[in-house]
């Protein structure tokens, strides 16, 4: 590619071209001549699209849904718990600096944190293993939370020969499978998804063309910037418009069809899928990634006697009542929807998780305020 | 509504929401009326009316970790600090200011004479003498090194409130924004991030000066964007007065170091606190003069009209991004960077 046009290609947060992208998508929802419904599935996603307040510049009857696309959204309650209750025996938990608000059944890790246990935010699972190094004398689990992408970075620590302790705690998710939830949930009616550009990275985009022929629906790949956003979303409708339940890629800078096999290959080497249950949405076939036999040595469900015998927090539980964050996950709902969003439930002090991390849509919504009808004010 | 905590954490000092809370739910008891701007206006200080002028006081206590950072150091801070909000409420002409300090046992001398230099000669800049003062020192762990309180007098002709906006206003900012906070954060995080991320920490009485000469009455409303940056600024602005704010962020002054830091660490500009701008509101007509006579000034170089005030939409401030509009959401707490 010639110098120019790469800096023309590299131009992602283009107003103009945005605007151009923005009107060629009303003509091809108007041609479909209806409202379409199209999810996203990426925390990082929505992002982007709140906080360059791209649903202000799409047509309305283009509507644009959030999916289960967080990793902290979706990890149990009773995971957690188990997180907590090793760091109450005396383990060193070590996990990403989200995970520790996250409530459990009763308690969060930060609670834990509070009373005593040692509770450490990394922002690498290296630094857990450096952590490990240099307290020999703790059990150090790390809390491997995350899709493929953080999942291939535990991988490779596991098969780095990781000092004797050391273990992994895998609550890790796998995202097709949370695309096979919402397309199989009786109430859907997505009609066209936009998949999460950094974990097809690692799985290529081919992975979606079963998906895509079994569900009739297309899928679009796609990058984190505005323009790349846009660019799926265009060319989302364009292939509803025709009735073509194809597989594209909006993202071909970083995605290529087969993705990175060495990170494959990794990955698959010490994870294995299995069936578990995503917070909101019940049991999600082939949805967790599971240390494999090989790795029991590293895996703390295996080493450890993990005593998660439930502890009742009446108070939680009172403040729970009403949240309706697995509704918000499988796109049914807006976080507007919720009587807890924004009073009691907000970011210093969530009740639900999507409200949690920074790529939780209630959390987004929050900071962003949301889809007011803000086309028309101040122009 | 929130329910009331039963124990003050970080974020009730961080200028967001849940301090403004705790200032109306507690300390306006104390408030009582009186002849001008008082307690209950919530202002950057106060203006009581003496014969036809009015005396101004403010008074701030400063912490900051570090105490010595990249562009500046907490005696810089604290006159700076003070000298500003006296200027934001029209006073640029300050009779003095006190000091107390309240040191840690433990506290090094050489330190405490550092800043104490900063402090005389941010105070000379200024043309604001430190007039009286008081020390106290604490036992070990009771203080974190030191806390430095100013309070600041000044007489004024006319003072600009901050709730004088009104729709067709336009809205300046001084400078470059996020600098300090920006600055403050890469050290205390050690990002070890490239570029020169430094403090913008002074005292503005001089440039605001220069800017009610140039507009006159036309100068509606100011504040210093300290805590809570811009966005906390703006939203105060635009409950007081009642209107709804549009800013341009494509117009936003943003040095590429803070922007980049910004966009590694997930933290917006816009949130993050200034110790040497201003953000000043006027009447259309008024901006020109205005704008010229702040660029004319040192520390005014890069002022730039960032938002408009509208009719619509009264108490919110709404972000044109350039692709679409949403909304800025009022500063929570403390700002904290992304993990992942």
């Amino acid at each position: 590619m010639a110098g120019k046009d790469l800096f023309q290609e590299l131009k992602f947060r283009d107003p103009v071209r945005a605007r151009a992208l923005a009107e060629a998508i009303a003509r091809e929802v108007d041609a479909i001549g209806r409202t379409v419904p199209v999810m996203h599935v990426c925390g990082s996603h929505e992002q982007a699209i709140a906080r360059f307040g791209l649903r202000a510049v799409l047509p309305p009857g283009l509507e644009l849904i959030m999916g289960p696309g967080c990793p902290v959204c979706v990890t149990d309650g009773p995971e957690v718990d188990e997180a907590v209750a090793l760091a109450l025996q005396g383990a060193r938990v070590c996990t990403y600096g989200d995970m520790l608000r996250l409530p459990g059944t009763a308690r969060s890790l930060a609670d834990a944190q509070a009373d005593g246990a040692k509770v450490e935010v990394v922002y690498s699972v290296s630094q857990a293993v450096e952590l490990a190094q240099k307290h020999p004398e703790d059990e150090v689990v790390f809390l491997g939370s995350g899709f493929e992408t953080t999942a291939v970075a535990t991988a490779a620590v596991a098969l780095a020969s990781p000092p004797k302790n050391f273990s992994i705690l895998s609550v890790h998710k796998y995202v097709p499978a949370a695309m096979n939830v919402v397309a199989e949930s009786p109430q859907t009616n997505i009609e066209g998804y936009i998949a999460a550009g950094h974990a097809a990275i690692i799985t290529g985009w081919g992975i979606f063309e079963p998906f895509a022929a079994r569900t009739g629906k297309p899928v679009v790949v796609a990058g984190f910037e505005p323009l790349d956003i846009l660019a799926a979303i265009l060319q989302l409708v364009e292939l509803m418009r025709q009735g073509k339940a194809e597989v594209a890629n909006v993202y071909p800078r970083c995605v290529t069809k087969e993705g990175n096999l060495p990170a494959q290959r990794s990955l698959w080497k010490v994870f294995r899928p299995v069936t578990g249950t995503w917070r909101g949405i019940a049991e999600v076939r082939d949805g967790n990634l599971d240390l494999r036999p090989e790795y029991a040595h590293l895996d703390a469900r295996k080493r450890f006697r993990i005593d998660t015998a439930p502890v009742r927090d009446e108070d939680a539980e009172e403040a729970a009542k009403g949240c309706i964050c697995g509704s918000i996950m499988l796109g049914l709902a807006n976080p507007g929807d919720c009587a807890l969003f924004g009073k009691t439930c907000v970011p210093e002090s969530p009740v639900g998780a999507c409200m949690v991390s920074s790529e939780g849509q209630c959390r987004i919504w929050h900071t962003y305020g949301g889809v007011p009808d803000l086309r028309k004010v101040g122009t | 509504m929130d329910k009331p905590v039963a124990k003050i954490g970080l974020k009730h000092g961080s200028g967001g929401r849940a301090m403004r809370q705790l200032i109306e739910d507690v300390f306006l008891t104390l408030a009582s009326p009186v002849d001008g701007i008082g307690l209950s206006a919530l202002d950057d200080g106060a203006a009581i009316r003496v014969g036809d002028r009015w005396l101004v006081v403010t008074t701030d206590s400063h912490v900051v970790h570090p105490i010595f950072f990249p562009g500046g150091d907490i005696g810089r801070l604290s006159v700076s600090g003070t000298v500003n909000d006296l200027a934001m409420m029209g006073a640029t002409e300050p009779l003095g200011l006190t000091c107390a300090v309240v040191l840690e046992d433990g506290f090094p001398r050489a330190d405490l004479e550092r800043v104490v230099a900063s402090m005389r000669e941010t105070a000379r800049e200024a043309n604001a003498p430190i007039v009286t003062g008081d020390t106290k020192v604490m036992g070990k762990d009771e203080v974190d090194g030191i806390v430095l309180n100013t309070t600041g007098v000044a007489l004024a002709e006319r003072v600009v409130s901050d709730a004088g906006l009104r729709a067709g206003d336009l809205l300046i900012v001084t400078g470059t924004i996020g600098d300090h906070g920006m600055a403050i954060m890469s050290r205390r995080h050690d990002l070890r991030l490239e570029g020169d991320l430094r403090s913008d920490v002074a005292p503005l009485n001089g440039l605001v000066r220069e800017a009610l000469r140039a507009g006159g009455e036309d100068v509606v409303a100011m504040k210093d964007p300290t805590r809570g940056g811009v966005a906390g600024v703006l939203h105060e602005m635009a409950a007081k007065g009642k209107v709804g704010i549009v800013i341009d962020e494509t117009a936003l002054p943003v040095r590429d170091e803070v922007r980049a830091a910004g966009e590694m660490i997930g933290i917006d500009p816009l949130l993050v606190a200034n110790e040497g701008k201003a953000v000043i509101a006027v009447r259309a007509r008024a901006a020109d003069k205005v704008l010229a006579a702040l660029r004319a000034h040192p520390l005014g170089a890069s002022a730039t009209v960032i938002a408009t005030a509208i009719a619509e939409r009264p108490g919110a401030v709404i972000l044109d991004t350039g692709f679409g509009k949403r909304m800025l959401a009022e500063p929570e707490g403390e700002l904290l960077p992304r993990i992942c």
